[in-house]
């Protein structure tokens, strides 16, 4: 297999990389090592830690970062700017139709099972459209990159998808060890992200809010493993983090504790999921939430981001409709591709996948974390064949796509430099307006030849430029 | 049939507690079968919180009482005036897709002998058949006894015990009836007992099957029949968790003892 490789093109540098190939040459060895060594220490004593949402591991690990930037010309930028957005509101739209009519199911589009018995399909919320008919409004968009024009998207997150700290926390990272790299070259920044997230999240306070809106972030609290971020985000926005138990309802509002006394909340930035809001609507057993929140927030007393129910639009089985959902209610051509998918569900995709099992990576509809897949290129004959008894035996369980082959950046390696594979994760805002940062979640997989980026499985961080006009 | 709901629910706590929250699914809707003459609902110390309809058509209304306080009383009292339209909710507005209520709970999980129960719907000739059917195989299963199954009992738990009260025969109906891809709620309200005592309560619960052509359709797996002018509906959800007509919570660290007195009455005016 081949691999699209983002700086070299045959012997040529690419002209975005051009100034990154004089910088690399000109580093001696041991300043690297010395520069690595200080990064390190520096995400150390911030106490940066990380985890991408749903991957599980060690809360406390350290990522790697690697001091390689990864670069996107403003030509590459504006399409998946153009394409980012775009999918950002079709998700949006697709959500708020849903919970409302279910236009697109009544015509046909996506069937109704799929939504309506999903797990993440929220029965409370239905008939109630949040503010500005916003469900979703921080979307990461996981995106490969597989040639020069060429970009997929992976998977959806539309809840709360975590890792902007890392996008922020790197490019302080580079400015800081290599000032002059940022006055060589014009490189958009990225750090006004926290001023339009708080944009964001203030333009869509409830009907009921009057004056300025107060705008919180509810952490489940410092043993989640995303808890630095939620921190992070809150210092920089300037609002209070808090957790379930600093805040309670009284009559149609909720307030938090502060030492002045109670103060009305307006907005709730949550980071944790919809099954722990609250235990009088949801489970009955979670310490997490606030009681009564959902009565408050169905009332118009608070607003909640992301929306209680947004889940539904993020699924494995509906993300292969999102091309779908672009066409239906924007009457577009979707800008950013997906992956294509065979559905075993049908039977002529069936046949495709298992004439050609050994080439595909086969996953359970439901299934997460990696379990109960086959990636047919890295399995053996006798693997491939139990796996397709398996297939056989109930094919709606199964969806196949391509092996994809991700682009590769130059990664700094113990011996130097080598091509690793990367993916991009950006974070689209979307409230009264839909902004994106130009730059987003770079993660990069260390070991040589490996297509997982996932932290858990050896996976680092660099910063993400892209190159200003 | 005039009916006259009077119900009584007392919390009292072995120490003070520093506040609750509650949330209320206590006023019937107004629908063909039901018109709301009169509603009250009150709260010892409790202050009103947003009021709104849910998309299933539920009116939802949420109280909070500041502490300390050992003792809450939640009262209701209202007339209600219900006309017999065999079972059939008409006239109800609700947004909720009916494909929603295919989905299990963890209280009517489709374990233990409930998909052999299930089978007995299968040679039916249409829908409301096979639900009449299932109603009735319902009734046959499991033997009217109080006490003998707890708020928490899986219809699974329930249907293997044999016997149970109304909660435990409306779980139960709503699983086999979902295992046969027919929707199905629970529903919670009123019961008007008749003299010889055989509608057990009067805080009562049924379920609603969903019938192409007729809507959604009560069927009362517990006394035998489909709600009538007898029966005042509250609300609904997957399960009874879901369709209680008051969820709360307690800021507290001791225990809290119930106390649930319901009198529903026929009257001529």
């Amino acid at each position: 297999m081949t691999y699209f490789n983002e700086m070299y093109e045959r012997d040529q540098t690419r002209p975005p990389y051009a100034g990154l190939a004089a910088w690399m040459q000109a580093m001696p060895a041991d300043l690297r090592i010395q520069k690595q060594a200080e990064a390190e220490a520096l995400f150390r004593r911030i106490g940066i830690t990380f985890a991408v949402y749903g991957e599980g591991g060690d809360p406390d690990r350290l990522i790697p970062f690697d001091m390689f930037p990864r670069v996107f010309t403003h030509a590459e930028w504006a399409k998946l700017d153009r394409g980012i957005k775009q999918r950002a509101r079709a998700l949006n739209a697709f959500l708020t139709d849903v919970y409302g009519r279910g236009e697109i199911i009544r015509a046909g589009r996506i069937p109704a099972n799929l939504v309506y018995q999903n797990e993440a399909y929220e029965r409370a919320v239905c008939g109630f459209v949040p503010p500005k008919g916003v469900y979703s409004h921080i979307v990461g968009i996981d995106i490969v990159r597989t040639g020069p024009t060429d970009f997929y998207v992976l998977e959806d997150n539309c809840r709360t998808p975590s890792g902007v700290s890392y996008m922020l926390e790197s490019r302080e990272m580079m400015m800081r060890m290599f000032p002059d790299l940022f006055r060589e070259t014009r490189i958009e920044p990225v750090d006004r992200y926290h001023d339009l997230l708080r944009r964001t999240l203030k333009s869509v306070a409830p009907a009921k809010c009057e004056g300025d809106p107060t705008v919180v972030i509810l952490t489940p609290g410092h043993f989640n493993s995303a808890y630095y971020e939620h921190s992070f985000l809150a210092d920089l926005m300037g609002v209070e983090l808090v957790e379930g138990a600093d805040l309670f309802v009284d009559g149609a509002f909720v307030y938090m504790r502060t030492t002045e006394g109670p103060k009305r909340v307006d907005v709730i930035y949550r980071r944790i999921d919809d099954a722990f809001l609250d235990p009088l609507c949801f489970r009955p057993d979670s310490m997490l939430g606030v009681p009564g929140l959902m009565d408050v927030y169905r009332s118009g007393g608070v607003s909640i981001c992301s929306a209680p129910g947004a889940g539904v639009a993020d699924d494995k089985a509906v993300y292969t409709y999102v091309p779908e959902m672009v066409r239906f209610y924007l009457g577009e051509e979707p800008i950013l591709q997906n992956v294509p998918t065979w559905k075993c569900a049908e039977e002529g995709d069936l046949k495709h996948v298992l004439a050609n099992l050994g080439e595909l990576v086969v996953k359970e509809v439901h299934g997460s974390g990696g379990y109960g897949m086959l990636v047919g290129p890295k399995s053996t004959r006798d693997e491939i064949e139990t796996f397709r008894l398996k297939i056989l035996k109930d094919p709606s369980n199964y969806i196949a796509q391509p092996t994809l082959s991700l682009s590769t950046t130059p990664t700094f390696v113990e011996e130097g430099v080598a091509p690793r594979h990367v993916d991009l994760r950006p974070y689209c805002l979307v409230g009264e307006r839909i902004e994106l940062v130009p730059g987003g979640l770079t993660r990069v997989a260390l070991r040589e030849g490996s297509l997982v980026v996932n932290s858990s499985q050896g996976g680092g961080v660099k910063d993400t430029w892209v190159l200003a006009e | 049939m005039l009916l006259l709901i009077d119900h009584l629910t007392r919390y009292r706590y072995d120490a003070p507690v520093r506040g609750v929250v509650q949330s209320h699914r206590l006023t019937p809707s107004t629908h063909d079968g039901q018109q709301v003459i009169d509603w009250q609902v009150t709260v010892s110390g409790g202050v009103a919180g947003g009021g709104f309809r849910d998309g299933a058509g539920d009116f939802v209304q949420g109280w909070s009482v500041k502490g300390p306080v050992s003792e809450i009383e939640v009262r209701v009292r209202g007339k209600v005036a219900t006309t017999d339209l065999a079972g059939v909710l008409r006239g109800h507005r609700e947004s909720v897709p009916v494909e929603a209520y295919l989905r299990d709970s963890k209280l009517t999980e489709p374990a233990g002998g409930l998909g052999t129960l299930a089978k007995v719907a299968e040679g039916a000739e249409n829908r409301l058949s096979a639900a009449h059917l299932l109603s009735r195989t319902v009734t046959e299963a499991v033997t009217y006894t109080p006490g003998a199954t707890k708020a928490h009992t899986t219809a699974a738990e329930a249907l293997e015990a044999g016997e149970g009260v109304c909660q435990d025969h409306a779980h139960i109906l709503c699983a086999v009836a979902r295992a046969n891809l027919i929707p199905a709620r629970y529903v919670s309200g009123y019961l008007l007992a008749d003299d010889e005592g055989k509608a057990h309560q009067a805080a009562h619960a049924w379920a609603e099957l969903w019938i192409p052509g007729l809507g959604w359709v009560g069927f009362d797996a517990a006394n035998a029949c489909c709600p009538d002018a007898r029966y005042v509906r509250l609300g609904s959800g997957l399960d009874a968790a879901e369709a209680a007509p008051i969820r709360g919570s307690a800021r507290s660290t001791g225990s809290e003892i119930l106390d649930v007195t319901v009198a529903v009455l026929a009257t001529q005016q």
